[in-house]
């Protein structure tokens, strides 16, 4: 059974958001998209400073089965990314809700969070 | 072919086993179990078991069966000693490829070949076709065998606590018949094909569930795991393997393949000689390439390489080596291309592809 923490937000396409409170949200794929595509090797992320529009791809999440396109869930400017994901990408596999968050997020409008997932509607599309 | 998928008589196992079941060649078959790295590092360290059940059967049978085999075969088989096998191509007149096959002579005047699944109906059909008047039959029996292979360096050891067979003296590509954890009948060969040693194991279909549980179990404290498809890709390509489909198939022919050790000129015909023998002697317009990349991107089939600006050649296989930890593969390029100039297109990104004569694994 894939682990889906009641404390974060998610998005159809198997993303995870935790909102920071401060005008920033942290991203990273949940349990469930980790198991699915099995040992991740590699992980394409986005500069910092990049400016995302919600639904963006804004990177690339590689297995050894396939590469799988990361979408963003809001809308704003990237303001952090996880480097230590370059040299141990299997990281997704091992804490996908914590050491293995992809990129932080500033917000461009709070309210594009009342269209995130809560844990229980997330749980009942696996 | 039926939409159906066919399930093997390991299917229950694989349920209990918590593999990931995924369509193969028509086959509902175990991709993974505790995941492709860790099991392709059991096989190269340890030991792992897989089920190849999907593979199909026919035996070959009758007073010309060596004779017939020579004709449709680019191998040799009236040389190949009994309770020995021998891998060939099976062509078309054309050079390409109806099928990759291992053929095991059981008998002066019987053969098992190994189908690969996806082509077994094919495989047979194309056999049949070319009866004629040689005195054999062909008789198709992928439905009575379940085939497991055991591969790794405690092969040897977990197998030889289940079976009276005399393993330690079995030479490779050789084969004994007997009994298996209490399964009478099965064939032993010493093939494989991940590069580690290890066995084939033909098992009669009904008791082929009990021979695998048996030796999971006691292959448990060297650290025997169950391994699916994604290992046995990864593990048949860093060993140079070829698949059918991707470096062999209709339109790649054996020399193209870098597999003309498997093509017996020195046999006066058989189905494809004068087109294999012409691609030998004018040269192929395109061969098969190992490469490596020094990335973390996967080069997937279907991706484009170039030569400088000029489209050249295409991915045929792509995985990552656990063993290098990096990306390794085969790519079809045509032929005059500085290897050194190759590169392949992932996502608009090009990185320079690293030909290599000889397999990562041997």
């Amino acid at each position: 059974m894939s682990n889906v923490p009641s404390n974060l937000h998610y998005t159809k396409d198997h993303e995870w958001v935790k909102v920071e409170g401060d005008g920033t949200v942290t991203v990273g794929i949940t349990d469930y998209a980790q198991a699915a595509l099995g040992d991740v090797t590699f992980i394409d992320l986005p500069k910092v400073g990049k400016q995302l529009e919600s639904a963006d791809v804004f990177g690339t999440v590689e297995s050894v089965k396939a590469a799988s396109d990361l979408y963003s869930p809001v809308s704003g400017e990237v303001i952090a990314i996880n480097s230590s994901l370059n040299d141990t990408p299997d990281l997704v596999n091992r804490e996908p809700y914590e050491k293995a968050w992809m990129i932080k997020i500033k917000l461009k409008s709070a309210a594009e969070l009342d269209k995130l997932l809560d844990s229980s509607s997330y749980q009942s599309l696996l | 072919m039926s939409d159906e998928l066919s399930r093997t008589p390991l299917y229950d196992l694989h349920v209990e086993l918590g593999a990931r079941m995924v369509p193969f060649a028509g086959w509902e078959m175990p991709v993974q179990y505790s995941g492709i790295i860790e099991e392709h590092l059991a096989v190269r360290n340890k030991a792992g078991l897989f089920d190849v059940s999907h593979m199909g059967e026919a035996r070959v049978r009758g007073k010309d069966a060596a004779a017939f085999l020579d004709a449709i075969m680019t191998n040799e088989f009236s040389s190949l000693q009994p309770n020995h096998a021998r891998y060939t191509i099976m062509c078309y007149p054309d050079g390409g490829c109806v099928d990759d096959l291992i053929i095991y002579r059981i008998f002066k005047d019987e053969f098992l070949i190994c189908l690969n699944a996806s082509n077994a109906a094919k495989d047979i059909a194309w056999m049949n076709s070319q009866v004629g008047n040689w005195d054999v039959q062909i008789i198709d029996e992928c439905s009575q065998w379940a085939q497991l292979a055991l591969q790794g360096p405690f092969a040897e050891k977990i197998l030889s606590s289940l079976t009276d067979l005399k393993l330690d003296t079995l030479k490779r590509f050789a084969f004994v018949i007997g009994e298996v954890a209490g399964a009478p009948n099965c064939i032993v060969a010493r093939t494989g094909y991940t590069g580690s040693p290890g066995f084939e194991i033909y098992v009669p279909a009904a008791q082929g569930s009990a021979v695998a549980r048996a030796i999971l179990e006691k292959g448990k404290p060297d650290g025997l795991l169950p391994i699916g498809l994604g290992a046995r890709d990864s593990l048949r390509l860093e060993a140079g393997y070829p698949l059918y489909g991707h470096e062999l198939s209709e339109k790649i022919s054996p020399i193209q393949a870098g597999l003309s050790w498997t093509v017996k000129f020195s046999k006066p015909q058989f189905i494809g000689r004068d087109s294999l023998l012409r691609q030998t002697e004018k040269g192929v317009v395109s061969k098969v390439m190992i490469y490596s990349l020094n990335d973390r991107r996967i080069a997937r089939p279907g991706a484009t390489v170039f030569s400088g600006d000029q489209a050249v050649g295409e991915i045929l296989s792509g995985t990552l080596s656990p063993v290098l930890n990096k990306p390794i593969g085969t790519a079809l390029v045509a032929s005059g291309i500085n290897p050194d100039t190759l590169t392949v297109d992932i996502r608009g990104t090009r990185l320079p592809l690293q030909i290599t004569q000889i397999p990562f694994f041997k």
